[in-house]
């Protein structure tokens, strides 16, 4: 830390204090508010799953199919992908672009891993277990959730591929990049989310 | 100052090459500009829908519209009215003033922006295409399940209202997400939070409601989607579905909705009332507290549409009472309003009629308001005729009269010209009349009795009159607003023109040109107290005191 940048900070402390400005930035702002909708939104698909639990009047109910292994194996995959690109942000931070990229990879690949699980899941309980979206309320706000949920993953792998891309092509180089801060914004707040629908649906459900 | 002269610069491109510019363009002035004349197409299609409402209900037993295509249009008419002419209106002064009245270059992310206009217009299209593709829905504006669910409304006019409204409400939470974004990062410098215009303290209560409202309606319209194409059971009541939840997460969206539609109608007064009365808001600090507390509590009183519905007798106090509560700092605001009023040298022109008009036409739907938030009068009045006056009042008195004074207010910093105060003194007198004339016999006749959603009525109930007397303020208004459409068309190109400060205000946008250069300021106005263009023309009293200087003397 220089005293170049120190002062700069104090500089843009006071800045803060008397106008109101330079302590927020626009993208940050911009991401908190879009997650905060996204919260609203899960929360309401929370709700109503936890409004038919245990409502529906015809089988299949979630403890007679729903596996915990599969799901919590699931969840190790998915918070795995969390410290992995912490991990990746840190190298971006310290100029690393190769350890940054390489980081972002595994990421990927674990993201991809959970939505193969979860096609797995669905594929079992559909073909298996003969639960579908209108077989009874459970399917339909199970698949509803969890489809929800794993759109999202979706989303957040495609960003990450982007990001990947651009640093393998030396198109953003490591130091401070404001999309990849945002994009790891995301990714945590949809693993934060996973967590709650799996004490939802798998642990406290079934 | 010289700058740029604006205005000459629109006339050089040809047609192609001003469509071209328009459709792509990202800056928040003319964002704003095509959000409100959107909405204004679409408020020529909802009032003509009001119109056959109307002309149907004139006397017992018409039979002009059949029962379906009555209910088609008032579907239509609430939904136009509400999600494609009131809200993208107002999205569309804060489009154009907020990133002006903070000194700021343009909205926080100007592609996301033009993203938010472009949704919104998919979004009318697809509600009004439907009237082409074997109808327009026809379950009302909230829709109550299990009435949409595939097995009571066949076809796809319901598909057509939830695809309209899921694509139209994205376009309004991108827009809240950039006005909370651009209100809180690009204010000019000395511009904190303490110092902003009114009109920006409640655009962002109103986007901050806009971020925490849409997205469970959103959600509710995805689980309606899913019941209706692929046979989920959400709204089902047949397989155990609750119609219950869709009326809790529709009013969880529908109400704080009021208040996303209130708040820059509030706004809009307390930067007009102040400029036509030659004084400061009276209780600055009172007014930015009372939309922040009207905010949070606008959270939590969604409960009082569904008293009818035999919640327990708890859940009936607890939304009662959150709705007596919302009357205060509701309240707080009419009397600054009026302590601001009191005592000023007032200037009767169009925007201060319009702005008196709103506070006489808004405390009518308030104190109908509480009236309705007392249980055992809603048990009495639900969903009569009654309750379509007392929304009325809210939202054409309250919202789009207010609308009207900011029409006039800042007409001339969009087009550089001023609408007509002969036409504006008119429209204002026939559109108080035609208003009172349309809503106020609907208290009666709600009282009498009179169901809302009826597409006739049997002579002997007494109703008639009633309707009469509405339908004939309903043409009243009609005329009205052919006055305000005539006087935007002629002003735009002639009007006498304006200046850049016709008003003689304080606040910001009127600190440059008329229109403004698509980069709004030269230089980046000073801003060291909340009325930077008073100091401005007023270096010898500003507002502000320099810590070097010596007191002003206290001029008695």
């Amino acid at each position: 830390m220089n005293a170049g940048s120190l002062a700069n900070r104090s500089e843009r402390r006071r800045a803060a204090a008397e106008f109101g400005l330079g302590a927020h930035d626009a993208p940050r702002i911009g991401m908190l508010a879009f997650l905060c909708s996204e919260a609203a939104f899960f929360a309401t698909l929370i709700i109503a799953y936890l409004t038919y639990l245990g409502q529906a009047d015809v089988g299949p109910t979630p403890g007679e199919i729903l596996s915990l292994g599969l799901a919590g194996a699931n969840t190790v995959v998915l918070l795995s992908s969390s410290v992995t690109l912490w991990w990746a942000s840190q190298a971006m931070t310290a100029g690393r672009t190769r350890s940054a990229c390489s980081g972002l990879i595994v990421t990927i690949l674990l993201g991809s891993l959970f939505l193969a699980g979860t096609a797995y899941e669905w594929r079992e309980l559909i073909d298996a277990r003969g639960l579908t979206i209108s077989t009874n309320l459970f399917g339909t706000t199970y698949y509803t959730l969890v489809g929800c949920h794993a759109f999202h993953v979706t989303l957040g792998v495609l960003a990450m591929l982007v990001l990947a891309g651009l640093l393998a092509s030396r198109a953003l180089s490591a130091g401070a990049s404001r999309g990849f801060e945002l994009v790891e914004w995301y990714w945590h707040f949809v693993d934060g989310v996973w967590i709650a629908v799996f004490l939802v649906v798998y642990v406290w459900g079934r | 100052m010289a700058v740029a002269e604006p205005l000459a610069m629109r006339t050089e491109l040809s047609d192609t090459a001003r469509l071209r510019a328009w459709s792509t363009t990202v800056d928040h002035k003319r964002i704003g500009l095509l959000y409100v004349g959107t909405s204004l197409i679409f408020l020529v299609i909802g009032g003509l829908e009001a119109l056959l409402i109307r002309w149907q209900l004139w006397a017992p037993e018409l039979r002009v519209l059949g029962p379906t295509q009555f209910n088609q249009l008032f579907t239509m008419h609430g939904t136009t009215m509400i999600f494609f002419v009131v809200m993208p209106m107002l999205l569309g002064f804060a489009n154009y003033l907020v990133p002006l009245m903070i000194g700021a270059r343009d909205m926080a992310f100007p592609r996301l922006n033009a993203l938010s206009y472009w949704l919104y217009a998919l979004g009318g299209a697809l509600t009004h295409f439907s009237f082409f593709a074997g109808g327009a829905p026809d379950v009302g504006w909230f829709a109550y399940a299990p009435l949409t669910e595939y097995t009571f409304s066949r076809g796809h006019s319901t598909d057509y209202w939830i695809l309209g409204l899921l694509v139209s409400g994205l376009g309004s939470l991108f827009t809240g997400i950039n006005l909370l974004t651009t209100i809180l990062a690009l204010r000019a410098p000395g511009m904190n939070l303490a110092r902003m215009p009114l009109f920006v303290w409640m655009m962002l209560v109103d986007a901050i409601l806009l971020i925490f409202a849409i997205p469970p309606l959103t959600a509710a319209q995805l689980m309606l989607l899913l019941d209706r194409s692929l046979g989920a059971h959400f709204f089902d009541t047949q397989a155990g579905g609750s119609a219950l939840l869709w009326q809790h997460l529709f009013w969880f969206f529908g109400h704080p909705e009021v208040y996303i539609l209130a708040l820059p109608a509030f706004g809009m007064i307390s930067e007009i009332v102040p400029v036509f009365s030659r004084k400061v808001i009276f209780g600055y600090e009172s007014v930015a507290a009372a939309t922040v507390t009207i905010g949070v509590i606008s959270m939590g009183v969604w409960a009082h549409h569904m008293f009818t519905v035999g919640m327990s007798d708890v859940l009936d106090a607890i939304f009662s009472g959150a709705s007596f509560l919302i009357a205060v700092p509701t309240g707080i605001k009419m009397f600054n309003w009026i302590a601001t009023l009191y005592g000023g040298r007032l200037r009767f022109e169009s925007p201060l009629l319009f702005a008196v008009g709103f506070l006489a036409m808004f405390v009518m739907g308030g104190l109908t308001g509480i009236m309705l938030a007392a249980v055992p009068i809603d048990w009495q009045v639900s969903d009569s005729y009654f309750v379509v006056a007392h929304f009325h009042y809210v939202l054409f008195g309250g919202s789009l009269f207010a609308i009207m004074a900011g029409f006039f207010y800042w007409f001339p910093k969009a087009s550089g010209r001023r609408l007509s105060e002969r036409l504006g003194r008119w429209q204002f007198w026939i559109m108080l009349a035609g208003f009172n004339l349309t809503f106020g016999p609907m208290h009666v006749a709600g009282l009498l009795g009179m169901p809302r959603r009826i597409y006739t009525y049997s002579d002997d109930r007494g109703w008639t009159l009633w309707n009469q007397l509405a339908t004939v303020g309903a043409l009243v208004l009609g005329v009205a607003f052919v006055l305000f459409f005539w006087n935007l068309f002629v002003s735009w190109r002639r009007g006498a023109p304006a200046g850049d400060d016709p008003w003689d205000a304080w606040t910001l946008e009127w600190a440059t040109h008329s229109p403004p250069a698509p980069y709004n300021f030269e230089t980046i106005p000073p801003v060291h107290s909340r009325r930077p263009l008073w100091d401005l023309k007023h270096p010898q009293d500003p507002d502000w005191i320099l810590p070097d200087r010596a007191q002003p003397e206290v001029i008695a």
